[in-house]
C-alpha cells in the first residue's frame, strides 16, 4: 500500500546565524516513500549531507506527534504546511505528488529571530507567560479539586484553547506578525476557569501589554486560526480583548479606592 | 512596540519585574494596540453612521429637487433656533474629523508597528488561506476612499471643482432661498470621469466596510455564539447596502433617471 | 545463603536507602517530622540547580523558588514547555476514591508495587500514593482543565492494571496540561525572580568536590560555550533513556546524557535492563523512520486486538471472517481481556507476529479492531471517545480506522531504570538528585498506565522541596562552591576536547546511521525478549559498532554554532556506553520480571518467572572505567505490607 514519491525538489532556507544573510539552497530527493513524514524525508537529506561532509539543514523538531510544539517550517507558503489541522512533525509525504517543488522557510517576525537556518527564537511567547498566563497557587495550599464544580461546557471550553501547543504557528501565518490568538488562547483558557477569575484582569492587561513588546497587532485577517495546528479558534481573540476593556476599567476602580 | 528579541545568551529572570508606567487612563488605553483597535473600532463606527445617513439622506434624490435641497437645508437649520444656523451641522463635523483624524492615526501606528514585526518579509510566496481581499487592502482602499473624500468635499461641499455648488434657488412657498444641492449634484455627475471615479470609491468603501463592520465585533470582543454567525451576515449586508444606494445616484443620472 | 545476601556482601558501594522507621502508612509523615529545616530567610542563601524542566524538573523549581531558595533551572529545550512529559496521553492516577468504587491511598500503593512485578521499594511507592491525592488537588488549582462530568465534578476513567477508576485525563492530552500547568507555575517564577531559567543549554558534565555535588558543566547549544555553574545540590530531571533503542515513542531529543554523566561521576545506575514496550504504538512503516508514535492506552478499553489464524491471509481485515479471527488477549486472559497490563499485551503481540501472523505490508503488526464497538455504541460515541486518536492514526498511517481496523505493535515508551535514589530522591553522590524518569524508584520492573505524570509531579512538587531542605540545612552560610575550582576546570576542559573529538573524526557516517544501528541491536536482543546468547551477542556487537563508531563518524560544521549533528554524536556516544549496562544488566537477571523478560525463565503458559529468591533486589551499577566493567551494587528488597506473589491477570 506505500507508493513512492519521485523526483522532489526543495528550496531551503539557510541563513549561518541571526545576522547572517540567508539564501534558498536546492536539493532534489529522488525517492521516498509516501510513508514518509515531512521532518524524515529532511532527515534522510540532513544523513546524506552530512555523508557527503556538507552542513546539516538546522531546524527544530522534536516529540514529531504534534504536540510539544518546536517543529515550525513556513512550506510553500503555509506555516505547517498544506494540511490543516497538523503540525508540520505529522505532515506526510502522501500529502505531495511526483516532480513537486517545494519551498523551505523559517517563520519570520522580529520577535523571532532566525537562529540558523530553519530555527528561530520563540522565547518572547516565554516572556507573554512569564508576564501573566498562570493562576497563583503556590504549592501546598490547594483546596480539595472537587471543591468547586465546574460546568463541563465551560471546562471543555477552556480546554479548546488550553491545547495551544505554543509553536508559534499563528504569528508566523499573521500577515502583521501579531501574537494575539497565542496571549487570547492562554487568556481564554484561564479567565474562563473558576480558579482563574482572582487574577482575571491583571492577567489579561499584562499579558496584552507584554505581547505588545514583541509583536504586531491584529487586524482580523484570520490566518493564524487556519494555521493553527490545534485549530483554535479567533472567537478567543475577541474574549482577550473584551477581558482587557474591562481590565482598563476595573483596574482604575480598583486604583482610585486605594 | 515591536523591539527584537536580545541576541545575547544568558540566564532569563525577573522578566515580570518592570515598572508599571502610570497614564491618563485613555492614553493607556490607546498606547497598545489591541487600544488602538479600539479606536479603529469606534471611530469606524462613527463613520459608518455617517455613511449609512448620509445615504439615505440622499436617497432624496429620487423624490426630486425641491425634496433634496429641503432636507440640505433642514441639516442647516438642526436645532435652529436653539443653536445658530449651521452650528451643529459644523459640530457634527468636527466630531467627524476628528473620528477620521483617529482612524487615521490609529491605522498609521498599527501599519508601522506590523512593519516593525516583520522587518525581513517571506523571501517566498505565500499561500493565504481565509485572509480576503478585503482584509488585505484595507490599507489601499483606505488611500483611495480618503483621496475620493477630498474630491468629495471639493467638489460637493466647497464647489472648487463645481460651479454649480453655491447657487441658490427659492421654490415655490418657501420664504427664502435654499442651497440648489441638486442641481450641482446632477452636474457633478454629468462627467463621466467624475461618476466613474465615485462608483469605484465606492465599491472600494464597500470592501473597506466589509472587513471593517465585521472587524469591529473582533476588536470589542462582542463575541457570543448566539449571535456570532450573524456578525458576517451584517457586515456584507451593511456594506452592500451602503454601496448599492451610494452607487445609485451616479447610474442614475448617467442613465438619465433622474436629471 | 541467597544470591542477593552474596552480592550484597560484595558491595563496593554503601547503599543506605533511609527509609524512615514506622509503620508504612506513617513513614512519610515520621520523616516529614523528624526532618531538619531551613528558617524561611535563610532559604534565600542557598542555591539549586534544576536540569530538565519537565514535569519534575518544572514543579520542583518552581516550588524550590516559592520557598525562597534561589533556582537555576536549565533545559535543552527553547522554552520548558517543550518536554516530554507533554506527550503524555491518558491521564493521571489520583487515589481519591471520588467515585466510591472502594480506590484508596493502600489500593494504589498495592496495585503500584504489584504491577511493578515487586521489583520496587515499597516506601516509596507508599509516599508516591499518598501524595496523588495532592497532585490532583494542586493541579486543578493551577487551572488544568481535567475533564468534567456533566454536574461539574471531576471525571475519571479506568486504566491497564487497575479495578478502579482512578485516572483523571483531559481528553488525550493529559500530560500536556499538566506540564503546561507546571510550566505556568515555573513560568510566574521566572517571571519574579526566583527562576534563573537557561535554555538551550545541555547539561555536559556533573562536578563533584570533596564527595559532593558542586554543580555541573553545561553546553550553550546556540553559541557552543561551556560554561560551569555551582550551587548547594543539583537536581536532575532530565527524563528517561528510551531512545537507545532509536526507535521509541520518545521525542527525538530524549537522551541519557545527564545521567549518564552523573553515572560517570559516581552515581549509580539502577536496574537500566528495566524498559517498558508500550503496546499500542502504530508499527514501523519504512526504514527510514525516526520514531513510533504511540496510541492511547485506553483504546484498548474499546478496541480488540487479533490477528488472522492463517499466516498466508491476504484478505482485508473486513473480509475476514470471525472463526479465522484469533483476539488472543481475550482468548488468553479472560478476566483482563483487552485491559491486560502493557508487558503482558506487548509480549501476546510479539509472539503473534514472530509467528508470522503480523497484519499489514510489513506483517509487524496486530489488529486493533473498533467494529464492534461501532455497532455496539455508534460512530458518534466512537468518536466523541478517540475522535482526535483516530485522525492523528489517519495522519500517520493513512488508514481510516472507522473502516479499517487500526495496526498497532509494541515500541520502547518508558524505563523504569535510572539512576539509584535513597528515599530523599538523592543518589549516591551527596547533594545530586534525581526526579521522574531519570530516577528509578517507584515502578519496579513495570509501570502502570497513568503513573508517570504522577511520579514526576510527587518527586517534584511533595518530595524534593522536603528533602532537600533537610540536605542544606547543616551547610549554612557555606557559600556555593567557585566555579574556578581545578575540578571544574577539568570538566570545561574534557567537555571541550570531547566535543573536539566528535569534529575531528573526519570517518564517512552520521551520528543518525550509528543511532540507528545501535538502536537495532539493542531492540533485537535486549527488547521485548531477551536470551542469554542474544544478549552475550549484543555485549560483543556494541563494543565493536562503538570501536567503528569512534573511528567512522563523521560530523560536519563547527562547534561554534547551532550544530544538531555534534548534539547528536554526544548523545549517542552516550547510549552506547548505556547500552551495554542494559544488556550486561539483563545478562546478570536471571529471571523474568515486568518488562524485563529472559525467554529462558517463563512457566509452561508463557508468563513471567520471577526468581524471588536470588533476584528480589534493586540491581544499582558502579561505573568502572570501562562501560564493559561496572562494578554491581545490590540493594535487597523487603516487603512488609504486599506479600510476595505471582502476578496473574487471567
Amino acid at each position: 500500500m506505500s507508493n513512492t514519491i519521485k523526483n522532489i525538489t526543495l528550496k531551503i532556507w539557510r541563513q549561518d546565524g541571526p545576522a547572517a544573510k540567508g539564501h534558498f539552497e536546492t536539493h532534489k530527493i529522488d525517492e521516498i516513500t509516501d510513508e514518509a513524514s515531512f521532518l524524515e524525508m529532511l532527515d534522510i537529506l540532513n544523513d546524506r549531507l552530512v555523508t557527503d561532509g556538507k552542513e546539516a539543514v538546522v531546524f527544530d523538531h522534536d516529540c514529531r506527534e504534534g504536540i510539544c510544539g518546536t517543529c515550525s517550517l513556513m512550506i510553500d507558503g503555509q506555516a505547517h504546511g498544506p494540511q490543516r489541522g497538523t503540525a508540520t512533525c505529522q505532515l506526510h509525504m502522501r500529502k505531495f505528488n511526483d516532480g513537486d517543488s517545494i519551498t523551505i522557510e523559517p517563520w519570520r517576525a522580529s520577535a523571532f529571530p532566525i537562529i540558523k537556518d530553519l530555527m528561530v527564537d520563540r522565547s518572547a511567547f516565554d516572556r507573554i507567560i512569564e508576564s501573566g498566563g498562570y493562576i497563583t497557587a503556590e504549592t501546598g495550599g490547594a483546596p480539595d479539586a472537587n471543591l468547586i464544580p465546574i460546568p463541563k461546557p465551560i471546562a471543555d471550553a477552556a480546554m479548546d484553547s488550553a491545547e495551544c501547543i505554543g509553536c508559534g504557528a499563528c504569528v508566523a501565518a499573521c500577515p502583521n506578525g501579531a501574537a494575539n490568538l497565542f496571549t487570547a488562547a492562554k487568556v481564554a483558557h484561564l479567565n474562563r476557569l473558576p480558579q482563574g477569575q482572582a487574577e482575571r484582569y491583571s492577567r489579561v492587561e499584562s499579558m496584552v501589554e507584554t505581547m505588545d513588546d514583541y509583536f504586531g497587532s491584529c487586524t482580523n485577517h484570520g490566518e493564524c486560526e487556519a494555521a493553527c495546528p490545534k485549530e483554535i479558534s479567533i472567537d478567543v481573540i475577541a474574549l482577550m480583548h473584551k477581558d482587557y476593556r474591562k481590565a482598563k476599567f476595573s483596574n482604575r476602580k480598583d486604583l482610585a479606592r486605594s | 512596540m515591536a523591539q527584537v528579541v536580545a541576541s545575547h545568551r544568558g540566564p532569563v529572570t525577573g522578566t515580570a519585574n518592570k515598572a508599571k508606567k502610570r497614564r491618563p487612563f485613555l492614553l493607556d488605553l490607546y498606547s497598545t494596540a489591541v487600544g488602538k483597535k479600539y479606536a479603529m473600532g469606534i471611530s469606524g463606527i462613527a463613520m459608518m453612521g455617517f455613511v449609512l445617513f448620509h445615504m439615505i439622506g440622499n436617497l432624496k434624490m429620487y423624490a426630486g429637487a425641491a425634496d433634496l435641497d429641503h432636507y440640505a437645508h433642514f441639516l442647516q437649520t438642526l436645532l435652529y433656533p436653539l443653536a445658530p444656523k449651521g452650528v451643529v451641522l459644523w459640530i457634527l463635523r468636527g466630531g467627524l474629523v476628528a473620528m477620521l483624524f483617529l482612524h487615521l492615526h490609529a491605522a498609521w501606528s498599527l501599519t508601522m508597528l506590523n512593519r516593525k514585526a516583520r522587518p525581513v518579509k517571506y523571501q517566498s510566496a505565500r499561500d493565504y488561506q481565509i485572509a480576503n481581499f478585503a482584509s488585505r487592502t484595507m490599507r489601499l482602499s483606505g488611500l483611495v476612499i480618503l483621496a475620493f473624500l477630498v474630491w468629495h468635499l471639493l467638489d460637493l461641499t466647497f464647489g472648487v471643482v463645481n460651479s454649480e455648488v453655491g447657487n441658490k434657488v427659492l421654490y415655490p412657498g418657501d420664504t427664502e432661498e435654499v442651497k440648489a444641492v441638486y442641481v450641482s449634484v446632477i452636474a457633478s455627475f454629468e462627467r463621466v470621469p467624475v461618476a466613474l471615479f465615485y462608483i469605484v470609491a465606492n465599491i472600494l468603501l464597500g470592501i473597506h466596510l466589509f472587513h471593517g463592520a465585521w472587524s469591529i465585533f473582533q476588536s470589542f470582543g462582542w463575541n457570543n455564539p448566539r449571535f456570532n454567525k450573524w456578525r458576517r451576515a451584517f457586515a456584507t449586508g451593511f456594506a452592500a447596502v451602503v454601496v448599492v444606494g451610494n452607487v445609485s445616484f451616479p447610474i442614475a443620472v448617467m442613465a438619465g433617471v433622474i436629471s | 545463603m541467597t544470591l542477593t545476601e552474596q552480592l550484597f556482601a560484595q558491595n563496593t558501594v554503601q547503599l543506605n536507602s533511609k527509609i524512615p522507621a514506622g509503620p508504612m502508612a506513617d513513614k512519610w509523615n515520621n520523616y516529614k517530622a523528624d526532618m531538619k529545616l531551613v528558617n524561611p530567610n535563610n532559604k534565600r542563601k542557598f542555591k539549586v540547580i534544576v536540569v530538565g524542566t519537565g514535569l519534575a524538573g518544572a514543579s520542583a523549581a518552581a516550588t524550590l523558588a516559592e520557598l525562597g531558595y534561589q533556582v537555576d533551572a536549565f533545559t535543552f529545550h527553547d522554552s520548558a514547555r517543550r518536554a516530554h512529559s507533554i506527550a503524555a496521553q491518558g491521564g493521571i492516577n489520583g487515589a481519591k476514591n471520588y467515585k466510591g468504587d472502594g480506590d484508596s491511598i493502600h489500593r494504589l500503593f498495592y496495585d503500584t508495587v504489584k504491577g511493578g512485578d515487586f521489583r520496587a521499594r515499597e516506601a516509596n511507592v507508599h509516599r508516591l500514593a499518598e501524595n496523588s491525592v495532592d497532585i490532583i488537588d494542586q493541579m486543578v488549582a493551577q487551572g488544568v482543565p481535567f475533564a468534567r462530568e456533566y454536574g461539574g465534578l471531576l471525571d475519571n476513567r479506568s486504566f491497564g492494571g487497575a479495578q478502579v477508576s482512578r485516572t483523571f485525563y483531559a481528553r488525550g492530552q493529559t500530560g500536556q496540561q499538566l506540564l503546561l500547568g507546571a510550566y505556568q507555575q515555573f513560568s510566574r517564577q521566572v517571571g519574579l525572580g526566583g527562576v534563573r531559567m537557561f535554555n538551550r543549554s545541555e547539561l555536559i558534565d556533573i562536578v563533584v568536590i570533596d564527595g559532593r555535588a558542586a554543580g555541573i558543566v553545561v553546553r550553550d547549544l546556540v553559541t557552543g560555550e561551556l560554561t560551569s555553574h555551582s550551587a548547594h545540590a543539583v537536581v536532575l530531571a532530565t527524563g528517561g533513556y528510551g531512545n537507545a533503542f532509536f526507535l521509541s515513542t520518545n521525542a527525538m531529543a530524549c537522551n541519557v546524557t545527564a545521567a549518564w554523566r552523573a553515572h560517570r561521576k559516581g552515581a549509580l545506575f539502577a536496574n537500566p535492563c528495566y524498559t517498558q514496550i508500550h503496546p499500542t504504538c502504530i508499527p514501523q512503516s519504512d526504514d527510514s523512520q525516526s520514531k513510533l508514535t504511540l496510541m492511547s492506552e485506553s483504546l484498548r478499553n474499546d478496541g480488540r486486538v487479533w490477528v488472522p489464524t492463517n499466516p498466508d491471509e491476504t484478505r482485508p481485515a473486513h473480509l475476514i471472517p470471525e472463526n479465522e479471527r484469533d483476539y488472543y488477549l481475550e482468548r488468553l486472559y479472560p478476566s483482563f481481556g483487552n485491559l491486560a497490563p502493557r508487558d503482558i499485551s506487548s509480549r501476546a503481540a510479539k509472539r503473534a507476529v514472530d509467528k508470522g501472523l503480523g497484519v499489514g505490508a510489513k506483517k509487524n503488526g496486530v489488529y486493533l479492531d473498533f467494529s464492534d464497538a461501532i455497532n455496539r455504541l455508534g460512530r458518534d460515541v466512537v468518536e466523541e471517545r478517540y475522535g482526535n486518536l483516530f485522525e492523528m492514526y489517519e495522519r500517520i498511517a493513512g488508514e481510516n480506522p472507522y473502516e479499517q481496523p487500526m495496526r498497532i505493535y509494541p515500541a520502547s515508551h518508558y524505563t523504569m531504570g535510572g539512576l539509584w535514589v535513597d528515599y530523599e530522591l538523592m543518589t549516591n553522590v551527596p547533594g545530586l538528585y534525581a526526579a521522574g524518569e531519570a530516577n528509578f524508584s517507584d515502578h519496579g520492573a513495570n509501570r502502570l498506565g497513568a503513573s508517570a505524570l504522577m511520579q514526576g509531579l510527587s518527586d517534584g512538587y511533595f518530595v524534593l522541596p522536603y528533602t532537600i531542605g533537610n540536605y542544606l540545612a547543616p551547610m549554612l552560610n557555606q557559600p556555593t562552591p567557585d566555579t574556578n575550582h581545578p575540578e571544574f576546570k577539568r570538566a570545561e576542559q574534557e567537555a571541550q576536547q570531547r566535543f573536539n573529538g566528535y569534529l575531528a573524526v573526519g570517518g564517512t557516517k552520521s551520528p543518525d546511521f550509528f543511532h540507528r544501528e545501535l538502536g537495532k541491536i539493542i531492540w533485537d536482543y535486549c527488547g521485548m525478549e531477551r536470551t542469554e546468547q542474544g544478549l552475550e551477542k549484543a555485549l560483543s556487537e556494541i563494543p565493536a559498532l562503538y570501536e567503528e563508531f569512534k573511528k567512522d563518524l563523521r560530523v560536519t560544521g563547527n562547534g561554534e554554532s547551532m550544530n544538531q549533528t555534534l548534539e547528536k554524536a554526544g548523545r549517542v556516544d552516550d547510549f552506547f556506553q548505556l547500552g551495554m549496562l542494559m544488556c550486561r544488566d539483563a545478562l546478570d537477571r536471571n529471571e523474568s520480571c515486568g518488562g524485563h523478560f529472559r525467554a529462558e525463565y517463563q512457566t509452561d503458559d508463557g508468563e513471567a518467572l520471577r526468581d524471588d529468591e536470588n533476584y528480589c533486589h534493586v540491581s544499582a551499577y558502579e561505573w568502572g572505567g570501562d562501560p564493559m566493567k561496572p562494578r554491581l551494587n545490590v540493594e535487597p528488597l523487603e516487603f512488609e505490607e504486599v506479600h510476595l506473589a505471582t502476578r496473574s491477570y487471567k
